[in-house]
């Protein structure tokens, strides 16, 4: 039997279903524990895929969600259609919110996401157009 | 290795090998073998869902009972507030605490007074700094068991104070060991409890390494016994008696009113629990100070050792604890606001341990084959989660395959389903003969 160095989870983030949202990082969770990765490093992971996730649900037109774990590292992109982020300097302080008032209300929207997942992993990468959409990259390894 | 104990024992000769308890227990810890259902030791909880659910009543916990008092020159009862909600009020709290001298007990002490210690002490802990927010309540030995196996991450929230048994368990040791001159092992201190994953903290505590109590009895157990002695039993009439503040531990809500924090959250149920413990896991809930969380509903008076409905007992409850406030004011008594840490030789919190069942494999590698085979085997499996092959749903047959287990043909329409592959192979051979053999036809004709 060959062993395969990756699992590859692939999820399909609907714009605004908050009946679903979280459940792509809890199964991404509950590998991590399946495999063994320590505790605190899942705790990273699944704060930084939670708030992507979220992300995604919260500001995207939809997209994408993919988790690539390696043995010594996990992986995870997120694709979305748009609408794009115009200034990501700004999206990425501490406290700055586009969030609309429905979503504040249900207690998101704190202006915390992205440099959430940027400080809780290893690499960072975003790239984005408006009109077009937003790419992320993150890297956790798990040794770190 | 850890050797488990566990208060959740099965009595074989009730149990029918149903599914009910399968699907209930939160960690999946039951599975049913040749017709009975047994306990995989490394998963239990000992929060009593299988207890509370068995329709054969073949789910009970190890319960101490009075007989064993024998053996101790002086023993000491630990009634849990919850036992005050059994009776109804005709019976005030102090006869109930009378009675139990007449069963035996040579002292009472109301755990009830722990739990007023135990707030001041969980108050001050939320001043510090440096802990990790939101904090978790260790008051529910089966959500801390809960949070060992499936939520390991967070350890580090709960808070490290005993339990308030333990800790009026340690106060009444050494009040009775100095006033009667015995040593420790002359005493016998017994906690009367609804809750079985409190009987297994007795003998295998969390967070130190011995427990100051003797064993535990089963509020259930005691009922009755307790019930025929009330009416000859005097008040017994204590200076010291636990205000309103302790007693109401035993609700849900109790103890965070006790405390008096902030930014507080109450959780009962254990798969409420479950849920809330996965946001925070995610970290959402980050400016919440305090989780109560509860594994019954209702809080301890919703215990599976408990005789009374919870929603009667809560009422009964509540009334009690007017009663109390009632006669404090007119007493002018007020709570406890202070506690003497010299009291309480509070031993050094040891670390609580995660317990990762979910772990497939010790090497990563193999693990991560055995994620992928147990994907590839649950697409197989019908999904209807039915519970007939003895695990509780379709993914846990799929990872029992996967560890070798259970096999597939343990799924009933996996073997229906080659049954009738068989019988189209049978049907189909049972067509063709050999041309050697004359055709039924021809042999008619003749």
């Amino acid at each position: 039997m060959t062993s395969r160095q990756e699992i590859i989870l692939e999820f399909e983030l609907q714009a605004s279903n908050f009946d679903v949202a979280g459940e792509a990082s809890s199964k991404t969770k509950r590998v991590l524990q399946q495999i063994g990765v320590r505790a605190d490093v899942i705790r990273r992971i699944a704060i930084s895929a939670y708030e992507g996730e979220m992300n995604t649900i919260i500001h995207s037109l939809g997209g994408t969600m993919r988790v690539i774990i390696f043995p010594d590292r996990t992986e995870i992109r997120f694709e979305d259609q748009g609408p794009g982020i115009a200034d990501i300097n700004l999206a990425m302080q501490e406290g700055y919110s586009t969030a609309p008032d429905y979503v504040r209300k249900m207690g998101f929207g704190a202006g915390m996401g992205l440099p959430n997942m940027a400080r809780c992993t290893d690499t960072f990468d975003i790239q984005s157009e408006v009109g077009v959409g937003t790419k992320i990259m993150m890297v956790v390894f798990h040794s770190s | 290795m850890d050797e488990y104990f566990h208060s959740v024992r099965l009595i074989a000769s009730r149990c029918k090998g149903c599914v009910n308890c399968t699907k209930r227990c939160p960690t999946e810890a039951i599975r049913i073998r040749g017709g009975k259902a047994q306990i995989i030791e490394s998963r239990c909880i000992d929060c009593g869902e299988c207890i509370r659910h068995c329709s054969s009543h073949a789910k009970a916990a190890v319960t101490d009972s009075l007989a064993d008092l024998a053996l101790y020159k002086i023993n000491i009862a630990l009634p849990a507030p919850s036992l005050y909600a059994q009776f109804s009020l005709e019976f005030s709290i102090k006869t109930l605490l009378g009675g139990l001298l007449k069963l035996g007990f040579d002292e009472v002490f109301e755990v009830a007074r722990g739990a007023e210690i135990v707030s001041l002490m969980i108050k001050e802990y939320l001043t510090r700094q440096d802990i990790k927010r939101p904090a978790i309540s260790t008051a529910c030995p089966a959500v801390v068991r809960l949070i060992q196996v499936k939520f390991p991450e967070l350890i580090e929230n709960l808070v490290t104070i005993d339990a308030p048994v333990e800790v009026a368990a340690q106060l009444v040791r050494a009040e009775c060991t100095q006033k009667y001159h015995l040593t420790a092992d002359e005493v016998g201190v017994w906690f009367i409890t609804p809750c079985p994953a409190k009987m297994t903290a007795c003998k295998q505590p969390l967070g130190s390494e011995k427990s100051n109590i003797t064993g535990a009895i089963a509020i259930s157990q005691i009922y009755g016994d307790l019930l025929k002695v009330l009416s000859q039993a005097d008040e017994k009439v204590d200076c010291n008696s636990a205000s309103w503040v302790g007693i109401g531990w035993a609700i849900a809500g109790g103890e965070t009113s006790a405390v008096e924090v902030g930014n507080k959250l109450v959780v009962h149920e254990i798969n409420n629990v479950s849920s809330v413990l996965e946001q925070v896991a995610m970290g959402k809930l980050n400016d919440i100070d305090y989780i109560e969380t509860l594994a019954c509903a209702g809080g301890c008076i919703g215990g599976p050792l408990t005789v009374e409905n919870r929603f009667v007992a809560e009422a009964r409850m509540k009334q009690r604890m007017e009663k109390i406030k009632n006669e404090y004011q007119v007493s002018g008594r007020s709570p406890l606001t202070e506690y003497h840490n010299d009291e309480l030789r509070m031993s050094e919190w040891q670390a609580i341990e995660p317990r990762p069942i979910l772990l497939l494999d010790e090497n990563i590698l193999k693990a991560m084959e055995k994620v992928e085979l147990i994907e590839k085997i649950l697409d197989g499996l019908p999904g209807l989660d039915c519970g007939s092959c003895g695990s509780p749903h379709c993914k846990a047959l799929a990872e029992d395959i996967a560890q070798g287990r259970a096999s597939e043909t343990d799924c009933l329409f996996k073997l229906r389903e080659r049954v009738r592959d068989l019988a189209q192979e049978m049907i189909a051979l049972a067509e063709k003969l050999p041309p050697s053999l004359a055709k039924e036809s021809e042999k008619s004709e003749e």
